[in-house]
């Protein structure tokens, strides 16, 4: 008997310390394959660019080439762009997209929230906001620079009304969505309903909300640059705008390569803090994406 | 307040025997989206004395949450009186507890904090509530998994966390909607007696809805089988198994099997009522 009950601990045991490493280093393979192939697109991206513009193939004029689009980076960043410095307008435009990130957000998941409470309001108003969404809404930006000027006003007005409308939807079905029974226990817990709306369907609905903040901060950041495409004196949509203006292809590129830059880390701010707040679920969802 | 402490021996007997809760002809429909009038229940009369476990059973979807969601007055009756210690009930009374099917503690609170929920909504300090949580927590036997949050908790653990939310609020009524039935049996039986417990030393009245007999039997002083909707009182049965009980046993006893032989002839039949109905509407 005392042999029988042992032996499935022993293979057990056996099983584990035999398994686990084998699988450490499979994963470990993996990432590192994964990895070199990651870079290995890129050289051929980049490497095949150069190549095929300096050998002919492809018109460097037209299409820009991986040396050139360099060469604009460290002139920016030693002497500046044609209007300030770069600093300057990686600021200015962050300045533009957070500010209207902000504003958008907040008056997103208000109104998102009052809606949401609100079914009366929500009737009357719905027609309204369906039609206001469905303009496309960057055709905004030339009223807009006609209304608020050349500074930052007019691209901050912009990224408000691009953040808006996806906060705002987000907020408004995440409050509908509130779990019945939640609603009920917290009634009976003895929640008013200013607390209930506080302890219960905020937290309810911020997965939604925080679920549309990826999305709408990269829309602020496309507001902030079309606003100053339309009509700016600082900004890096400006400097884009400068360089396609003449004929400056390797400056588009590189004006590019910031934005995407810029988009990344604010991309990362973000996600941080959407586990702050959502640190309560399990993290599944944020282990599986990359 | 002193002159309720000072009672006599006879008055402490007469406020045992006073109804808790009583309905008088109830009857609650509800509009289905079809515009279709529904009547989930119809003319009951129920009542519940002070301190008195009652167990409602009846075949599922015959209107026994919507019985609790009146009594709690989170819903309005249509026709009838529900009354509470004597008086109608209006709004949501704080003297009422609700432990429901599904779960309900808040996913973005830690244990410490939903078991907290109670006293910090009813206006008492943070520092009060926690430490009355902590209590709480402890004899629901969760000490140590104060910061843990739900997902991180295997059903049973939920459902004591649910529990000691109700009880941290010291309830005079307890309202309960098959609150173990997503439980493993084992889980279950052990919930079952911890309840008891509980129970026993809250003094509180309940009522507890379920489906199964077998609970219903084992918990309660008194079973009511409820009919195929809409429902009505089919049947009372006063369980008189001696107390303190422990559910693991007491299901082998001579006096439970005849009492479970007994309702189980009422409640069968409105069981096949329903199950035929349902058949019908697939």
């Amino acid at each position: 008997m005392n042999v029988i009950s042992n032996e499935p601990e022993t293979i057990n045991g056996v099983r584990e310390n035999a398994v686990v490493p084998s699988v450490i280093a499979a994963r470990r393979r993996r990432r590192i394959i994964v990895n070199s192939l990651r870079v290995l697109i890129l050289v051929v991206i980049i490497g095949g660019w150069q190549l095929l513009t300096s050998v002919g193939v492809i018109d460097p004029f037209f299409w820009g080439q991986p040396s050139g689009i360099w060469a604009q980076l460290v002139t920016w960043v030693t002497q500046g762009t044609a209007q300030g410095p770069l600093w300057e307008q990686i600021a200015t435009t962050l300045e533009e997209t957070i500010l209207g990130f902000i504003i958008g957000a907040v008056l997103g998941v208000t109104f998102g929230i009052i809606l949401g409470r609100n079914r009366f309001l929500a009737d009357v108003l719905g027609p309204y906001i369906k039609a206001a969404n469905s303009i496309p809404r960057v055709t905004l930006a030339p009223l807009f620079a006609i209304g608020f000027g050349l500074g930052i006003q007019s691209k901050v007005a912009l990224a408000v009304v691009l953040v808006f409308f996806i906060v705002f939807f987000n907020a408004f079905q995440g409050v509908r969505e509130v779990d019945r029974s939640l609603l009920a226990n917290a009634r009976i817990l003895g929640a008013n309903p200013s607390k209930l709306t506080t302890q219960v369907i905020i937290p309810s609905a911020l997965t939604w909300i925080i679920a549309s903040m990826h999305t709408s901060f990269s829309f602020a950041l496309v507001g902030a640059v079309v606003g100053e495409f339309i009509g700016s004196i600082q900004g890096i949509g400006l400097m884009i705008q400068t360089a396609g203006a003449t004929f400056n292809v390797n400056g588009v590129f590189a004006a590019m390569a910031i934005l995407a830059v810029v988009a990344l880390v604010t991309e990362a701010l973000v996600t941080a803090l959407e586990r702050r707040l959502l640190r309560w679920r399990p993290s599944t969802v944020n282990d599986a994406t990359i | 307040m002193k002159e309720l402490t000072a009672m006599t021996q006879t008055q402490d007997t007469q406020n045992r025997t006073t109804t808790a809760i009583e309905l008088h002809d109830v009857t609650k429909r509800f509009l289905t989206p079809a515009g279709k009038v529904y009547t989930a229940i119809h003319a009951i009369n129920l009542s519940v004395a002070s301190g008195e476990f009652l167990a409602i059973v009846g075949p599922t979807g015959c209107g026994k949450s919507t019985t609790l969601g009146l009594i709690s007055g989170l819903e309005k009756t249509s026709e009838g009186v529900v009354q509470i210690m004597g008086e109608p009930v209006q709004g949501i009374d704080p003297r009422i507890g609700y432990v429901f099917q599904s779960d309900a503690v808040f996913p973005w609170k830690n244990v410490l904090n939903n078991v907290a929920t109670g006293p910090l909504f009813r206006g008492q300090s943070k520092s009060e509530a926690r430490k009355k949580a902590r209590e709480w927590i402890a004899r629901v036997g969760l000490a140590g998994f104060e910061d843990r949050y739900p997902y991180q908790l295997s059903g049973g653990m939920r459902k004591r966390v649910a529990l000691a939310q109700t009880f941290i609020n010291e309830p005079q009524i307890l309202l309960m909607d098959e609150p173990f039935s997503a439980l493993d049996v084992q889980t279950r039986t052990l919930m079952e007696d911890e309840l008891l417990t509980l129970w026993s030393s809250l003094k509180a009245s309940v009522v507890f809805v379920t489906h199964d007999l077998e609970e219903a039997i084992s918990l309660a002083d008194r079973v009511c089988v409820l009919t195929a909707g809409p429902a009505t009182v089919k049947g009372i049965y006063t369980i008189d198994l001696p107390r303190p009980r422990k559910v693991e046993d007491i299901r082998f006893d001579a006096r439970f099997v005849e009492l479970y032989q007994r309702i189980w002839e009422d409640l069968r039949e409105e069981v096949l009522i329903s199950y035929e109905r349902n058949k019908q509407r697939a």
